[in-house]
């Protein structure tokens, strides 16, 4: 970790006015000189290794006072920016209403880490890659552009088969962002010129040609709100790992459906651990919807997510089993008693 | 869950709480690192980024202009030291490759400068802008990579004389009903304890106290005296408590004599705490292995052929190896055996002591071969184990001194719920779950080696024990404690233990699960001692040794009523007699068969180990059956382990509590060997990846949900005056093949290479 300045904004216009003040040059939001600091668990990690080296931290989470609260009503549900994993997760109509939301939550991280993680600093944490987390390792394009990647020939069992690009093949790793794309949520982003809103999918950008640019927030600018409309009762999030809790997904996939009748008149599908991004498998939802489920049905979508999916020497593996995962989900999801 | 306290059984003592739990559940345990120094200044490591080559340069001046740098040491200007042997040829070092010696990088994650700063921070923030121009060459990183060399053991490594063989295993083999060959494979593991390998240094004029976890104080006191080329009087090792260790903490790495030779130069104490990753390459590790198993047997399932052929990495100037075949070629009864170790030599780091270093990955071959054995032969592979147990070593033809191997078996079995398993592989499920149940042995040598101690008996019944063993969890305060009380016949709360400072009379290492029955069989030498002067003094004209061992032998009742009495012997009158208030004995006790320079080499920090395979005119080990129930979800191919057994007989149990949680902590940990332990190396740079709590996955409490410990009595008067066999390395031993064993029993698929992944399931 490297010296850094330090404040505390007490509402939302100190906050974007320190963080502008500090928001001079063009480079990308990861690498400017100022970061806003919410429960910290991503951005001090990466401080302390070296990967983050922010001139001046600004400390905004007094701004739970006006950005944390947790509405779920008939239309729909808002969630502040700076709720904490853990109150979202046990919010009993979050539960009823979003099964898929309070699981993507329950099943990150571990208790101690949901308790001090917010929503916000949650969708924007960043890739577990192991080579781009040491920076004794040169060869990272996200970290250093141009330089290569030291992932793509290197142990590559926990990267992305899905959203890839010649420049990175790190997963995004988060597992409530796969519930909100899923449904369809908008983010509500709090600039120095006011307030606006845009679809949650298109938050991330996947890495391409520029994998060290991974959002579409620009420097200066905070998220305040995710909002969803509509109740998805019928959803759920389904989490593969190594080990029974606190740890990172190797497939996840979060579903929701509307089933009438015996037939599905509505399908999201999500997949977590094997993208780069927040990853909505659409042609797959599209094979689902005014159909009836049958296990056939679920291989047909589960082939489907994954028809552009290409692995690497440790990761194919993830292709097999995220289709697995799909079918599963979408087996439980149909079952599920609502 | 069996519970925390088992009631003791036949030759086991009380189940008394830990001496030290208090301590350590408020926080006032004080490990090396929480010890407050004056003024110190810390010190931060930088590391090499690359595994083999040089350096070319430094660029430093960004590093030094951060406030509060002190010094950047590195192999220009770092203090001069001495070389120092490998611990397992005759020195202390863990590797004897010396950081800061020259520009030459011998491995990844090398110590190639050390930043000292007045404070931490500032230490971090300067290691993190220090530039190094590397050039590099190419690294073998482990088996198969160019530039790797393989050797036979035998004749390079000074503790691996032998590769075990005898009768004519090619002839049997082939003549053999039933035959098998397999291959197997372990990987890297790194030991990870809580506390990190911190290192504090303090000079006071030519005097040196280190603070440091240490699993071997007096190894590490004499070893950093030689690289420094100080007397060893001059230096002190303290560590009332160690967080962890499991053998990384067994010799002396090279940091301890750096950061000395730095505080010296600085004339100011420092204070290293080196990160989690460092840890990875600055100590040791378990290296990666290859097995190929070939058994042949009858029809009725008689052992006729048994050959065990293991390779091991280890680092290009240092032949370590575990060399295991010790213990398979003599863990059952077969008469043509065959066997041979060899070292492959590559660019990482000296491995070095894992728990139960040899048997660990050799069990786990030989012991998954038995499960593939038992399958051929349509056969319970309890009964394999049992048609071919054995009261003698088929090596040598020496006795066991004792051995509970099949009442282990059968007492798990039993708990575990054996007779439930259907035998064919994928016919048990739950649910969304394959179930599979599977089983196998686990031994461990019992060992043991001089060691030294110092007893102090008051009149009123206090007692101060002092002898520099080690606290690493393992409960050596508590049974410390608890051998003084019952030899002594005080109540135990008299009792205050000494341990963990090099100032105290010398101990061996923490290690080969010893510790137990070297500590104690001294301590009750030591107090026989005491006793004996006592009843001098009452009874100037009895037949002295006898009238003491009658009333205070170990283990019997007389003396643990005693104690707990509080009204042992006329201890007043004793007193009284002698007239003094206080006795105090130093004594020094060897095995049997330990060599005639073992006390000369005890106070140089050099253990003489004997026991095990080594004993003369019989073999000692400890023994255990392990049951594991595994769970590989149908869908997603999960894999869970819900249920471990272990039963297990190893002597006398001086404390059943603290014992239980040592096997318990075997148990589990064999399964996350088993399941999710492996450090990942990078095959172009020889460098590991995953070097992190978050990468290197072990098990969250919601992967132990049962596990079931139970001790056999078992009484054996051979190996030591505690009647110990130590059972620290024995529970972690037999899981990954039970476990390997149980997932062939749900799936029908044997998985030769640890770890099992769900990646490595199809079904
Ligand atoms: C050991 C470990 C295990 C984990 N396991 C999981 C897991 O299984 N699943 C999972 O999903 N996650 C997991 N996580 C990640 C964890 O959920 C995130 O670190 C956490 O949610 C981040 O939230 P925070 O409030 O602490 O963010 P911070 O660290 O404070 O911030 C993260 C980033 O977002 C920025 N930021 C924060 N808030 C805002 C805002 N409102 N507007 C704009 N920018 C903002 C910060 O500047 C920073 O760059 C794990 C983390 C750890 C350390
Ligand atoms: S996968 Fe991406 S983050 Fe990882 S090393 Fe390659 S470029 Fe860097």
């Amino acid at each position: 970790m490297r010296s850094f300045s330090y404040q505390k904004a007490t509402d939302p216009g100190a906050a974007l006015r320190a963080l502008n003040a500090a928001a001079t040059d063009s480079r990308p939001l990861t690498e400017a000189a100022a970061q806003p600091l919410a429960g910290g668990t991503t951005l001090l990690d990466l401080m302390k290794l070296d990967v983050m080296r922010p001139a001046s931290i600004v400390n905004i989470t007094p701004l739970a006072r006006t950005w944390s609260a947790v509405d779920a009503g008939v239309d729909g549900l808002r969630l502040g920016a700076l709720a904490k994993m853990s109150d979202v997760a046990a919010h009993p109509e979050v539960q009823r209403s979003y099964p898929v939301v309070a699981d993507s939550l329950k099943l990150a991280a571990s208790p101690q880490l949901r308790n001090m993680a917010t929503l916000g600093g949650n969708v924007l944490q960043r890739t577990r890659c192991s080579y781009f987390r040491d920076v004794s390792y040169a060869n990272c394009n996200k970290r250093n552009p141009g330089s290569g990647c030291a992932a793509m020939d290197g142990v590559n069992r926990m990267h992305a088969v899905l959203g890839t690009s010649n420049q990175c093949i790190a997963t995004y790793p988060g597992d409530f962002a796969q519930a909100l794309i899923a449904l369809d949520a908008m983010v509500e982003i709090t600039g120095a010129s006011g307030t606006r809103s845009m679809p949650f999918a298109q938050l991330h950008k996947a890495p391409g040609n520029s994998p060290q640019i991974e959002t579409s927030l620009q420097p200066g600018e905070l998220i305040s709100a995710f909002t969803v409309s509509g109740r998805w009762p019928r959803s759920l999030y389904l989490k593969v790992r190594d080990r029974q809790s606190y740890e990172f997904a190797l497939s996840s996939a979060a579903v929701a459906l509307d089933v009438q009748d015996g037939v599905i008149s509505d399908a999201r599908v999500a997949l977590g651990g094997v993208a780069t991004v927040p990853w909505r498998a659409r042609e797959a939802e599209a094979l689902l919807k005014g159909r009836r489920f049958d296990d056939g049905l679920a291989q047909r979508v589960a082939e489907a997510a994954f028809a552009d999916a290409t692995g690497r020497r440790h990761n194919g593996f993830k292709i097999a089993l995220g289709r697995r995962v799909v079918a599963r989900a979408l087996q439980q999801a149909v079952t599920m008693e609502i | 869950m069996t519970t925390a306290a088992p009631e003791p059984k036949g030759n086991m003592g009380q189940p008394v709480p830990r001496y030290d739990a208090v301590a350590k559940v408020t926080g006032r345990a004080t490990y090396a690192s929480d010890t407050p120094l004056a003024n110190p200044a810390y010190a931060f490591l930088v590391t090499s980024a690359i595994a083999k080559g040089r350096i070319d340069g430094f660029d430093l001046a960004d590093a030094r202009r951060v406030r509060g740098v002190i010094e950047i040491f590195t192999h220009e200007n770092a203090p001069k030291l001495k070389e120092s042997k490998l611990f397992s040829n005759g020195g202390y070092a863990s590797t004897t490759i010396q950081p800061l010696k020259s520009a030459d990088i011998a491995h990844d994650g090398q110590i190639i400068a050390v930043v000292v700063a007045d404070s931490y921070e500032a230490a971090r923030e300067a290691a993190y802008r220090v530039k190094v121009n590397y050039a590099a060459a190419m690294p073998a990183a482990t088996f198969d990579s160019p530039g790797a060399t393989a050797a036979a053991a035998k004749g390079q490594n000074g503790q691996f004389k032998e590769d075990p063989r005898v009768g004519d295993f090619a002839r049997a083999f082939d003549e053999a009903e039933v035959k098998l060959t397999a291959a197997y494979e372990t990987p890297t593991q790194h030991h990870n304890p809580m506390e990190l390998f911190a290192t504090s240094c303090a000079w006071t004029g030519d005097d040196l106290v280190i603070y440091e976890p240490s699993q071997y104080v007096h190894g590490l006191k004499n070893g950093v005296a030689g690289q420094l080329g100080i007397d060893a009087d001059k230096v002190r090792v303290v560590n009332p408590y160690v967080g962890g260790a499991f053998g990384s903490k067994g010799s002396m790495t090279p940091r301890t004599a750096i950061i000395a030779g730095i505080a010296r130069r600085l004339n100011r104490p420092v204070k290293l705490v080196p990160t989690r990753d460092q840890g990875f390459t600055i100590a040791t590790y378990r290296a990666e292995t290859r097995h190929e198993i070939q058994l042949g047997a009858s029809r009725d399932g008689r052992l006729l052929a048994l050959r065990h052929e293991g390779m091991e990495v280890s680092s290009r100037p240092d032949p370590y190896c575990v060399g295991g075949t010790k213990t398979t070629t003599r863990l059952y009864a077969c008469a043509n055996v065959d066997s041979l170790v060899s070292i492959v030599r590559a660019d990482r780091n000296t491995p070095g002591f894992m728990r139960s270093p040899p048997e660990v990955p050799y069990l786990f071959a030989l012991e998954s071969a038995m499960d593939e054995l038992a399958v051929k032969l349509a056969m319970d592979p309890i009964e394999l184990r049992r048609i071919n147990d054995t009261a003698n070593e088929p090596i040598d033809g020496k006795p066991y001194t004792s051995r509970s191997l099949m009442a282990c078996f059968d007492a798990g079995a039993r708990a575990f719920g054996w007779s439930q398993r259907s035998p064919a592989p994928g016919s048990m499920s739950d649910g969304d779950w394959l179930v599979g149940y599977g089983c196998a042995a686990t031994c461990y040598p019992t060992q043991m080696a001089p060691a030294a101690a110092r007893v102090r008996l008051q009149r009123d019944g206090r007692t101060r024990v002092e002898i520099a063993g080690h606290e690493i969890g393992n409960g050596a305060y508590t049974v410390i404690a608890q051998a003084a009380a019952e030899r002594l016949g005080v109540p135990l709360e008299k009792v205050t233990v000494h341990i963990g400072d090099s100032d105290l009379p010398p101990a061996p290492v923490a290690g080969g699960s010893n510790s137990t029955a070297s500590t104690c069989s001294a301590v009750m030498m030591v107090c026989d001692k005491v006793r004996q002067r006592l009843f001098r003094a009452l009874l100037p004209n009895e037949g002295l040794a006898d009238r003491a061992k009658e009333t205070v032998g170990i283990g019997q009742t007389p003396a643990t009523q005693a104690a707990r009495s509080g009204q042992p012997l006329d201890r007043d009158k004793a007193f009284e007699a002698l007239g003094a208030d206080v006795v105090e004995d130093y004594g020094e006790w060897k095995p049997d068969g330990a060599p005639l320079d073992s006390f000369h080499a005890m106070h140089q920090g050099q253990m003489r180990m004997v026991g095990g395979d080594k004993m003369k005119g019989a073999i000692a080990y400890a023994f255990g059956a392990e049951f594991v129930e595994v769970r590989v979800n149908r869908f997603t191919h999960e894999i869970r382990a819900p249920r471990l057994v272990g039963a297990f007989a190893a002597g006398r149990i001086m404390n059943p509590r603290t014992a239980r949680s040592q096997l318990m902590g075997g148990l589990i940990w064999g399964m996350s060997s088993a399941l999710l332990e492996s450090t990942e190396i990078d095959a172009r740079t020889a460098r590991y990846v995953n070097d992190n709590f978050a990468d290197y996955l072990v098990p969250v409490n919601a992967d132990v949900t049962d596990v079931k410990v139970i001790m056999l009595p078992e009484q054996d008067h051979r190996i030591n005056p505690a009647g110990v066999k130590g059972l620290g390395e024995l529970a972690n031993v037999g899981t990954n093949a039970a476990v390997c064993n149980a997932l062939y029993h749900a799936t029908g698929q044997r998985i030769r290479k640890l770890p099992a992944r769900l990646e490595n399931i199809e079904i």
